[in-house]
């Protein structure tokens, strides 16, 4: 079995799937990856299935070698990789050959990247998942000296894909719904809310982002003596001194400020890719129109598979493959986005 | 010390009080959160654990994981399987069972804890809020069958209550830095015992060796929310015992009552 070793880690690097549902009761949110499609896209690319473990980058990369051959691909945010000095574009596969020496740069858009082996990580799985959930102290942050096992790559010779994806590291009009304590802001904040723009600021790690904005703190009315409940990722809370917190994937699971609403999980790597300084602003869909948002992990996967080609190096194909559109129905909450708002794509 | 919830048998006030006609809200595109109150009381809980119950016996369609907190039930489902209103047809016709719904303990937990200065830095001060002696103090502690009413914050984290009114005392202004896993801390008529070692505005009054989150096991989370939980006090050196052998589960036993 192929071995990763990591000779050079940033802080906030962790191996990553889709996390572990169905612990809410007991108090663990889900967690896995901060952008999900994000491991959908590596899964589309490397034909493996939903469930496979990547490498979560936070910002910063790392530098990495495999003892046998296997293909890779990096997606999510916009990182620099190199194989022995050859940059390798996002959103490809590259088979990576032993010893080659793959360098992943800081991210230059967007936050959280992902870095994907075909066969997959094969660490034990802890309660059925091989995320690491920091804040409930699962497993740990990756550093240099580690040792990964890899799946066998189950075709190495096939050849280098590579998919096109939306941009999600811009900000933009983020769609939540309303939930249970919605009602407990009055008219005027809540209009005063969607009507801010937000920038996302420099704190925030894989439980929530922090959001600043010009003027004076959102009021939270009875929001300090409100009994504790349950919160989901991409719930917007606001603490007590008024400040906006959109919560992802290692939330609490119960949580005692008041939340004006929760993103939608179509827009939720929007939010988790927004760089210290992107701008957001919120938008209200009502209940059904959000639900009619809603896309199965394995729908998106067999959508991002058929739009899956061939990498073509030639520079005359690469030249007129940029002007290629979008397949319909790749990414269609992206294109309800674009319809409605016009500011993706 | 009468336990809050009512003892064995049917919570009579689950008939009576009005404010246990839930509010159904959407929480996220996949989950309908049932509230039975907007504050945290006894009734209101049993009746969030009780229809907990009631809903994961229904096998409702569609439905894929169904979790109580302290006065609310989130019920997840599987968009691709069905959608919000069907499941809420099923839920409103699941309210009815919910007032025949037992609400007594499905198990009772003994989890030996010690109250001796060394792991009770703040018992004498809470005991003082509560104006009590601190004997008088571990006494009523010890008496309590507590319930589960949520566990969270922390992975299996229960919150024990409720503690007679008296223990309505508040946070401390200042958080204490640390304070070690298995520690029994209060505030506002709860007691906690930490999942890890963690900065609390929580007073300190006991210390358990009782783990309430073991990933590596096949059964990650001993407790669960409803589950009863009496507090048997004992001597340092038990503890330091308890805690030196692993597999000595903290010393605690767990009856099944039903």
């Amino acid at each position: 079995m192929p071995v990763l070793t990591i000779h050079k880690s940033g802080p906030g690097v962790t191996l990553q799937d889709l996390g572990r549902p169905g612990w809410t009761a007991q108090g663990l949110s889900r967690g896995g990856a901060a952008d999900r499609l994000a491991v959908l896209e590596a899964a589309a690319l490397l034909d493996q299935d939903a469930g496979f473990a990547v490498i979560e980058f936070m910002g910063l990369g790392g530098v990495f070698s495999t003892d046998q051959p296997v293909r890779m691909a990096l997606t999510g945010a916009l990182m620099q990789v190199s194989v022995d000095g050859v940059p390798v574009p996002p959103n490809t596969t590259h088979l990576l050959t032993p010893r080659a020496t793959l360098t992943v740069g800081g991210a230059k858009r967007g936050v959280f990247g992902y870095l994907a082996f075909a066969g997959g990580f094969t660490t034990d799985p802890v309660m059925r998942s091989r995320a690491t959930h920091l804040s409930a102290g699962l497993g740990r942050a990756l550093s240099a000296g580690d040792t990964l096992p890899l799946g066998d790559d189950p075709a190495p010779d096939w050849p280098a894909q590579r998919l096109n994806v939306a941009d999600r590291c811009s900000g933009g009009i983020i769609r939540m719904m309303p939930g249970p304590q919605t009602d407990l802001f009055d008219e005027a904040t809540l209009a005063a809310f969607l009507a801010t723009p937000f920038r996302r600021d420099p704190r925030g790690n894989r439980q929530g982002v922090r959001l600043d904005h010009d003027g004076a703190p959102f009021a939270a009315p009875g929001g300090l003596g409100i009994t504790s409940d349950l919160i989901v990722p991409g719930d917007v809370q606001l603490t007590g001194d008024g400040v906006p917190f959109v919560l992802l994937a290692e939330c609490q699971t119960i949580g005692g400020y008041p939340r004006i609403g929760t993103v939608i999980p179509a827009d939720l790597p929007r939010v988790a890719q927004a760089a210290p300084g992107t701008a957001l602003q919120f938008t209200l869909l009502d209940t059904a129109a959000a639900d009619a948002t809603a896309q199965a992990d394995a729908d998106v996967l067999r959508a991002l598979r058929q739009a899956r080609q061939p990498l073509i190096r030639d520079p005359h194909d690469i030249a007129d493959l940029l002007g290629y559109q979008l397949v319909s129905g790749v990414t269609a909450g992206d294109d309800l986005e674009r319809d409605e708002y016009g500011n993706q794509g | 010390m009468p336990d809050i919830h009512g003892g064995p048998g049917q919570d009579p006030s689950l008939t009576r009080d009005p404010r246990l006609d839930p509010t159904f809200c959407p929480l996220g595109i996949d989950g309908i959160l049932v509230r039975f109150s907007r504050v945290l009381t006894p009734q209101a809980n049993a009746a969030a654990h009780a229809f907990c119950d009631v809903i994961r016996g229904a096998n409702v369609p569609g439905v894929t994981e169904v979790a109580p907190s302290l006065t609310s039930v989130r019920v997840g489902f599987d968009p691709a399987a069905t959608d919000r209103p069907r499941v809420m047809g099923h839920l409103r016709g699941l309210l009815g069972d919910l007032q025949h719904a037992e609400t007594s303990p499905r198990r009772l937990w003994r989890i030996p804890v010690a109250f001796g200065p060394m792991h009770a830095p703040q018992l004498a001060e809470a005991a003082a809020l509560a104006g009590l002696t601190t004997q008088q103090a571990v006494a009523e502690i010890t008496a309590q069958q507590l319930r589960v009413l949520a566990i969270g914050f922390a992975p299996g984290q229960p919150y024990l209550g409720m503690m007679p009114p008296h223990w309505d005392i508040p946070r401390l202004s200042e958080l204490t830095p640390k304070v070690p896993r298995g520690a029994l801390v209060t505030a506002v008529r709860q007691l906690i015992i930490f999942a890890a070692d963690t900065p609390t505005g929580w007073r300190q009054i006991g210390q358990s060796a009782f783990s309430v989150w073991r990933p590596d096991s096949d059964t990650p989370f001993p407790l669960e929310p409803g589950d009863a939980v009496q507090c048997v006090a004992v001597s340092d050196d038990t503890l330091r015992g308890l805690r030196a052998n692993r597999d000595s589960n903290g010393g605690a036993t767990c009856d099944v009552l039903r």
